[in-house]
């Protein structure tokens, strides 16, 4: 390792600093008031800019060479150089050790917690739900999709609509979204299906903006930008819930829904559809000459991806009783993509620890709520830089052939 | 910071410092619990846009609250009891307004005063009717938050959008005279909301027709598209529900093309920053705003308060926070308690004097006596119309 | 006649506008295939520069040839600081990474930009002076064409020529475009990579630094949103007219501005996004390259 206090390490980083002060110098420094013609001179900031570029240049070098030695080629050599926590998840005492913490404190704590922390969790289960979701889309089947919200959207929709009009229940109504963000998911993926990488994600991306504006401006279909009001929170028939009782029982619900989406996953991602995203994923020309269905394999990726989405907007819907397309920018798809990307692509723990990390950090750290956004985006920046496979990457199923040491007798490894 | 050299010595006077502490609170504490079983505070909660790109709208209904609070616990409290103020961020989102809402309950507030947003306050009030919390807004203007009668605890200190709407229609046909007018929206909650309150009314009106009914894109690059549509659709006026900056897009893109037809809109434009930003351009604009009360001596009082306080002039919807902030100390203080049906009782029927005038509210829960005026610019600021 | 003049006119300015920024991400895709989303946030800084630089002078009591002269040349530089800058920190270290890295490192970047915009000076709208001058010829034609619209395309054109003349016939260019090949095979041959990435994040800034300037002063007002917003549709434009191809980008910006502007005219302006994006998504189940984009075959 080399040494980082040195002259030539000094030099390069009062380089960057007078680097950053000269680059921040307008926007930091001078504010203008054009209105009032006065201008305001905050030479205080150009001294905190010079000193945190010094030091914070000291670390970004330090963590960049730290990073050097084991650069990520490719994903496979990223899942063999396993790190601490992604060993950890193959233990299996400490996995069952961990998986009963987990169970003993998600029952446990709606009783421990006010209502308010119930319904804030309430909220990071539906985007672990909603990164599952898209991590099918993304982080299984390769395909980038900007417009993930879209789904969310007709989810949450189709029970606001479906109770307003014909009165339909919450339980009706939770698989009917499912199934009508799967339609979407199907009727988005047919366009799409011969267009490769980039112009997917524009085409996702217009069509999240499509959906946002047709429940924007189609008023006599959604009420338009005043939204729906008075959406019925679940319940059981015949029992009447209070505020905070229904805010527990939403909260089991979704505890119930995330486990589903969980097994869901899992068992797909080690189905033969799973296997054929990820092949789908790595290789798309060798994928087709193995004899996979491309048309239908992306096909599936997309309705099945889209199906928690849907889900998680129905439930979202009850759990806020009012939604109007505000709430589905294309600011909300990012985010659930940075969960995904976050927690390391393809791997379902990863994208929990992702989504409880993002979602519930910001509500815990309101007193910097100014700075949220801005800690967002750098902290995105920052982690591709440095841990571009995410928190916890993702462990790629390994099959040892237990004849492999007899295959001299055997003579056949398949 | 302390260096890291005196950590030892600064440990000692620490635990110095706590012994005196607990010995002082530990003294104090029969007495202390005595007092606070006769004056346990009165919790008002305050939630709005308190950060990001709308925290402009947001923060002044603290303010005005708090210099409320703040006079009422000098003079003595309500029957004696200090009022305590809860702020809550929603940002004007749905989702985040609950979670607000739900926080302000569960942290004991009794009587709410906010969400500034209209959808905020749709999302929010399922919450604090479970609940049993009496709301006061001082901005959500979207009518059926009081018309649709769903909500009994909901009362609000602002005039709402079909009010305002009428007024428009009213003053573009009877003052302007115009017989053909062009409604103009920026596609959001509240800008949309008024365009097609305005379109319902004129088209109720006979031998008037509207033109064009559109929304633009807030952002987009340019209107030009929109403007000359205007042009073409032959109108003789335009209403535009929105925000000051798609407004001044709009005006200016008008009359650079030559258009002097007059440009009505409400008051969200009705907002000093439109005049500076459209420059000349501005000149003759309508806009519908909160009636003038500046000679009122509570409003003078109450913006003196705030400069005194805060070394600025206040903002956005000051006013109307603070005669909300006024009614709800007046009927706490007159219900006795904070109990539901004794609040709601008052507030619909003792009277009280705001800087809004002297106002009660109505079996909906909208302030009688709150009304709006149409504004014009004129030389670079906006003069009450007759 | 003269209704369908005025509208194709309309959408004319506004795709010129959209090429503006759209040249910059065309340029950056076409080099190292990624969708540089903070461009947008490029754009938005340049005009935040020049808005600051020509408040400072303007109260310094400088004349308006001066202001529009700094102005012009202070946010070109400041915005290729910026883009080499971003280069260097959020997308060089993941040179080697998977495809979505970078992407997730642009849209990063676009946030941060925009929140360090908006906490350092304001969210509110600010208005920007207007730094052009109105051409006293154009006066009687005014309510047709601007005198700000002419000098948006006039301007494209020339970027546009200079631009092709640039990655034809210059070292640079043709450097450029052997990187944009294979940039293994570039390196072996001796083109220093990194130097033309480099430069084409300066390019592409400098190009969103201009249009910034000549949008704003268009536009009259600014805030730190209009990056995203732009940026949005300049991607669009982008791909629709087949990206990393320059008259590409600059043909797929007037398609997009004038299917806009008659969708408002003819249509409905509610519509006028839906319409974009939808004429998006017909051109690329047609043509899933755009208009003007190269149909690589795959090779294995």
């Amino acid at each position: 390792m080399r040494k980082f206090f040195t002259l030539a390490e000094m030099k390069k980083s009062l380089l960057m600093a007078v680097w950053f002060i000269f680059l921040t110098f307008p926007i930091m420094v001078v504010r203008v008031n054009p209105i009032y013609k006065v201008v305001e001179w905050r030479w205080q900031n150009l001294v905190l800019v010079g000193v945190s570029a010094f030091f914070l240049s000291f670390l970004w070098r330090y963590f960049l060479a730290y990073k050097k030695p084991a650069p990520a080629k490719s994903p496979l050599e990223t899942s063999a150089r396993k790190g601490k926590l992604s060993e950890l998840q193959r233990h299996p005492a400490a996995r069952r050790a961990g998986i009963f913490l987990a169970a003993t404190l998600a029952v446990a704590f709606p009783y421990i917690f006010s209502t308010y922390q119930v319904n804030i969790m309430t909220t990071a289960l539906i985007y672990v739900v909603l990164g599952l979701g898209l991590n099918i889309v993304v982080g299984l089947a390769g395909l980038l999709d900007l417009g993930y919200v879209a789904f969310y959207a007709v989810g949450a929709y189709s029970y606001a609509l479906l109770n307003f009009h014909f009165g339909l229940s919450f339980w009706v109504c939770l698989p009917i979204g499912a199934a009508m963000a799967a339609l979407f998911g199907i009727i988005l993926g047919f366009p799409v299906l011969r267009l490769r990488g980039d112009y997917l994600a524009i085409v996702t991306l217009g069509f999240g903006e499509i959906i946002r504006l047709v429940l924007e401006n189609w008023n006599e279909f959604s009420k338009g930008p005043s939204g729906i009001a008075g959406i019925p929170r679940p319940g059981i028939v015949g029992v009447e819930m209070s505020l905070n009782t229904s805010s527990i029982f939403l909260y089991f619900l979704m505890i119930g829904l995330a486990l589903l989406t969980i097994l869901v996953v899992t068992r797909l991602r080690n189905s033969r559809i799973g296997r054929a995203w990820i092949a789908l994923r790595e290789d798309e020309i060798a994928c087709q000459a193995m004899g996979v269905d491309k048309t239908k394999t992306k096909l599936t990726a997309f309705a099945l991806g889209a199906t928690w989405a849907g889900m998680g907007g129905v439930i979202f819907a009850a759990k806020t009783t009012f939604i109007n397309p505000a709430s589905f920018t294309f600011l909300e798809s990012a985010i659930i993509l940075s969960i995904v990307v976050l927690g390391g692509m393809g791997s379902i723990i990863g994208v929990i620890a992702s989504a409880f990390i993002l979602i519930l950090l910001p509500e815990y750290l309101r007193a910097f709520s100014e700075y949220r956004m801005l800690i967002f985006g750098a902290v995105l920046v920052i982690m591709m830089v440095f841990r571009p496979q995410g928190l916890i990457s993702n462990v790629r199923q390994t099959y040892r052939f237990k004849g492999l040491q007899e295959e001299n007798k055997e003579g056949d490894i398949k | 910071m302390m260096g890291r050299v005196n950590v030892s010595k600064s440990l000692k006077k620490w635990y110095l410092v706590t012994a005196t502490a607990i010995a002082a609170v530990l003294l104090t504490l029969p007495a202390a619990s005595f007092a606070a079983k006769n004056a346990k505070p009165i919790k008002i909660g305050v939630p709005g846009a308190h950060t990001g790109d709308l925290a402009s709208y947001g923060l002044p209904t603290v303010k005005a609250t708090e210099l409320v609070i703040k006079a009422k616990n000098e003079a003595g409290g309500i029957n004696g009891q200090m009022i305590q103020l809860l702020t809550e961020d929603d940002a004007c989102k749905p989702e985040m307004a609950v979670n607000a809402a739900t926080k302000l309950v569960t942290s004991g507030a009794q009587a709410i005063i906010g969400h500034i947003c209209s959808g905020a306050t749709n999302a929010a009030l399922g919450v604090y009717k479970d609940a049993k919390l009496v709301v006061i807004s001082p901005s959500a203007t979207n009518p059926p938050l009081t018309q649709s009668g769903d909500n009994p605890n909901f009362f609000r200190t602002i005039a709402s959008d079909d009010a305002q709407a009428r007024l428009q229609v009213d003053f573009a046909l009877d003052k302007l005279g115009v017989k053909k007018v062009a409604v103009i929206h920026d596609k959001g909650d509240y800008g949309k909301g008024l365009a097609e309150f305005a379109k319902t009314f004129l088209e109720a009106s006979p031998g008037v027709t509207v033109t064009i009914f559109e929304g633009v894109t807030p952002g987009a690059v340019d209107y030009s598209a929109v403007v000359q549509k205007i042009k073409q659709s032959k109108a003789e006026a335009v209403i535009f529900g929105g925000y000051h900056p798609e407004a001044s897009k709009i005006v200016t893109q008008m009359r650079r093309r030559g258009m002097k037809i007059p440009f009505i809109s409400d008051d969200g434009v009705k907002d000093d920053t439109f005049i500076k930003v459209a420059g000349k351009y501005a000149e003759g604009v309508y806009a519908t705003g909160p009636k003038d009360t500046s000679t009122n001596p509570l409003t003078i009082k109450a913006i003196a308060d705030h400069k005194q306080f805060y070394g600025e002039d206040p903002g956005a919807f000051f006013l109307n926070a603070y005669a909300a902030a006024q009614a709800m100390v007046n009927a706490i203080e007159k219900a006795g308690s904070t109990d539901y049906d004794k609040l709601i009782h008052a507030l619909r029927n003792e009277a009280v004097e705001t800087p809004l005038g002297n106002i009660k509210f109505d079996e909906k829960g909208d302030a009688i006596g709150i009304g709006f005026s149409i504004y014009q610019v004129q030389k670079g600021v906006y003069v009450e119309m007759e | 006649m003269e209704y369908f003049l005025e509208l194709f006119l309309g959408g004319l300015t506004r795709g010129s506008i959209y090429a503006l920024i759209a040249l910059g991400y065309t340029m950056v895709y076409g080099i190292i295939e990624l969708i540089n989303f903070a461009h947008g946030e490029i754009y938005m800084i340049g005009a935040f520069t020049a808005l600051i630089v020509a408040s400072v002078l303007n109260i310094m009591g400088f004349g308006p040839i001066t202001i529009l002269i700094l102005a012009m040349v202070l946010a070109v530089v400041y915005s290729c600081a910026y883009g080499f800058t971003m280069e260097k920190i959020a997308y060089k270290p993941l040179r080697h990474s998977t495809r979505l890295a970078p992407l997730i490192s642009a849209i990063g970047m676009s946030i941060f930009f925009q929140n360090y915009v908006l906490l350092a000076q304001t969210s509110d709208f600010l208005p920007f002076p207007s730094l052009l001058p109105e051409l006293e010829f154009l006066e009687p034609y005014a309510f047709i064409i601007r005198s700000s619209e002419v000098f948006i395309i006039l301007t494209t054109l020339v970027v546009m020529v200079l631009l092709t003349l640039l990655i034809k016939f210059t070292r640079i260019g043709k450097a450029m475009r052997a990187t944009a090949q294979d940039r293994t095979m570039a390196m072996l041959v001796g083109v220093d990579v990194n130097r033309v990435i480099s430069t084409t994040f300066i390019i592409g800034s400098s190009m969103a630094a201009i249009g910034g300037v000549l949008i704003a002063s268009h536009i009259g007002q600014i805030n730190f949103y209009i990056g995203f917003i732009a940026g949005i549709k300049a991607f669009t434009a982008a791909v629709l007219g087949g990206i990393g191809s320059i008259p590409g980008a600059v043909l797929g910006s007037l398609v997009l501005g004038w299917t806009e502007s008659f969708a408002t005219g003819y249509i409905s302006s509610d519509y006028e996004d839906v319409f974009a994006f939808g004429f998006l998504v017909l051109i690329l189940i047609f043509r899933p390259a755009g208009l003007l984009g190269k149909t690589t075959t795959q090779k294995v």
